[in-house]
């Protein structure tokens, strides 16, 4: 009988050393006790914990190299790629439709985005442009409040109407995605309509411990940089949808479920 | 993909296309984890700082070909191992010490002792087999004591120790064999069986 060389026994204790090796350590009293000896050597050997690091660490790090980090730029300047301008004027015309579709559903405000689009009233497009502008508008104001050190810096009061707009199209986006069963679209407008509620309900007595409150809560729970991803994710649908066609008979419902 | 990397993907498709703050989410995230690795290699908490900080850095700059194939923080503990090994090789120095300090009661050696009172002769042998750790682990090569510490202790195959030293797998067993070897020959004659 062969004998297992120490190699083989190293690959079988690391778990590398396949079936052949197990059973043969259960069958060889001679590699067995062999192995056990080395087991218990290599077992023996530990490696002291780093330094435990703060909570705070990456965010640290991040102060240090964030200033050294220089703008990326392409290759090819992005002006003077064809397709980018075709791009561009496809999301020209949609933002056009959006408008007017927000315009439309105003005039509408107890009908939801879901129930318009299954009328067939909106273009299938029209949700996820939609979407994606109401995106655009919560992050302005996410990155407003993330950036104000003072109560004074947000001026609550001009911003409540427009704060209790936004909750209210949140609010019925989160709908739909719920309906249509979009679990990481829901989560994402459910975080996001808490935030925009805590705002909303801010006084404008309210101390800067308030604002720094307000500024974690969208810090804690990387809040923008989500709603940047969901942002970048309806752009590059949008632009796939452009290329493909957007005359697909699909309900704007599972159009919707595939944004994000 | 599950939803991290989903998320560390969308992160680096923001950072291409301009949006330098996006880079954030990826040095939060992985900023520990490196510095676990970089000390772990090196030996050195302030080496391992560094370490932290040009691996985010190169990996900024080299952006453009992280192809997608393996998940970022695979990407980012290839990188960090290179600059490891690189810093090592640049000082032609030996790293830290890297075993437990004798001093520390941190050994599970005493564990398998099977008693939670330790005695003159448990400290001593404790003492006796952090010294020899030491010892075995200053007897390594910097690619000895990579593949030995990305194997025996982060629990990388072998197939990905070749990666992250960028060696061929057989390589990368032979660095392996070589430091079990080395780690043996120091710890063999006092190491007790255990139970």
């Amino acid at each position: 009988m062969k004998h297992l060389s120490q190699d083989d026994l190293v690959l079988h204790y690391y778990g590398e050393g396949g079936a052949g090796a197990a059973k043969h350590i259960a069958e060889c009293s001679e590699c067995q006790a062999n192995y056990e000896q080395f087991s218990s050597m290599l077992s023996a050997i530990t490696l002291p914990e780093p330094p435990p690091r703060g909570e705070d660490y990456g965010a640290e790090v991040w102060s240090k190299i964030g200033p050294k980090l220089k703008e990326r730029t392409t290759a090819t300047p992005w002006w003077a790629l064809p397709h980018r301008w075709a791009a561009v004027a496809t999301v020209a015309v949609l933002i056009a439709i959006a408008f007017l579709a927000g315009r439309y559903t105003k005039r509408l405000p107890a009908r939801s985005p879901v129930e318009a689009t299954n009328n067939g009233q909106l273009p299938q497009k029209v949700l996820a442009v939609a979407l994606g502008d109401y995106l655009d508008r919560s992050e302005m104001l996410l990155v407003e409040v993330a950036h104000a050190d003072r109560p004074e810096d947000l001026n609550l009061n001009t911003q409540r109407r427009y704060v209790s707009e936004l909750v209210a199209t949140n609010r019925l986006y989160r709908q739909t995605a719920q309906r249509v069963g979009d679990t990481e679209t829901e989560a994402l407008l459910d975080q996001l309509e808490r935030v925009l509620l805590q705002v909303e309900h801010t006084p404008q007595s309210a101390t800067e411990s308030d604002v720094r409150q307000l500024r974690q809560q969208i810090e804690s729970g990387g809040l923008l940089f989500k709603v940047r991803v969901a942002q970048v994710q309806i752009k590059s649908k949008s632009k796939s949808g452009s290329r493909a066609g957007t005359a697909q008979d699909t309900s704007a419902f599972q159009d919707q479920k595939r944004i994000l | 993909m599950d939803k991290m990397e989903r998320l560390d993907a969308a992160a680096v498709a923001l950072v291409r296309a301009g949006d330098r703050d996006a880079f954030r989410l990826i040095v939060e995230r992985y900023s520990e984890m490196l510095f676990r690795l970089a000390y772990r290699i090196t030996g050195n908490e302030t080496d391992a700082e560094d370490v932290v900080q040009e691996t985010f850095l190169r990996a900024y700059r080299k952006l453009d070909s992280f192809d997608g194939r393996s998940n970022v923080g695979t990407w980012l503990f290839r990188i960090a191992t290179n600059y490891c090994l690189d810093l090592l090789d640049r000082r032609k120095a030996q790293p830290q010490v890297l075993a437990s300090h004798p001093d520390k009661d941190e050994s599970p050696l005493e564990e398998r002792v099977c008693s939670e009172q330790p005695n003159p002769e448990r400290l001593a042998y404790s003492t006796e087999m952090q010294t020899n750790i030491h010892a075995a682990l200053q007897s390594l090569s910097n690619t000895e004591r990579t593949a030995f510490v990305l194997r025996h202790v982060e629990g990388c195959s072998i197939e990905e120790i070749a990666v992250a030293l960028n060696v061929r797998s057989g390589a990368a067993r032979q660095s392996l064999f070589r430091a079990v070897e080395k780690m043996r020959k120091f710890l063999a004659p006092a190491v007790r069986p255990a139970g």
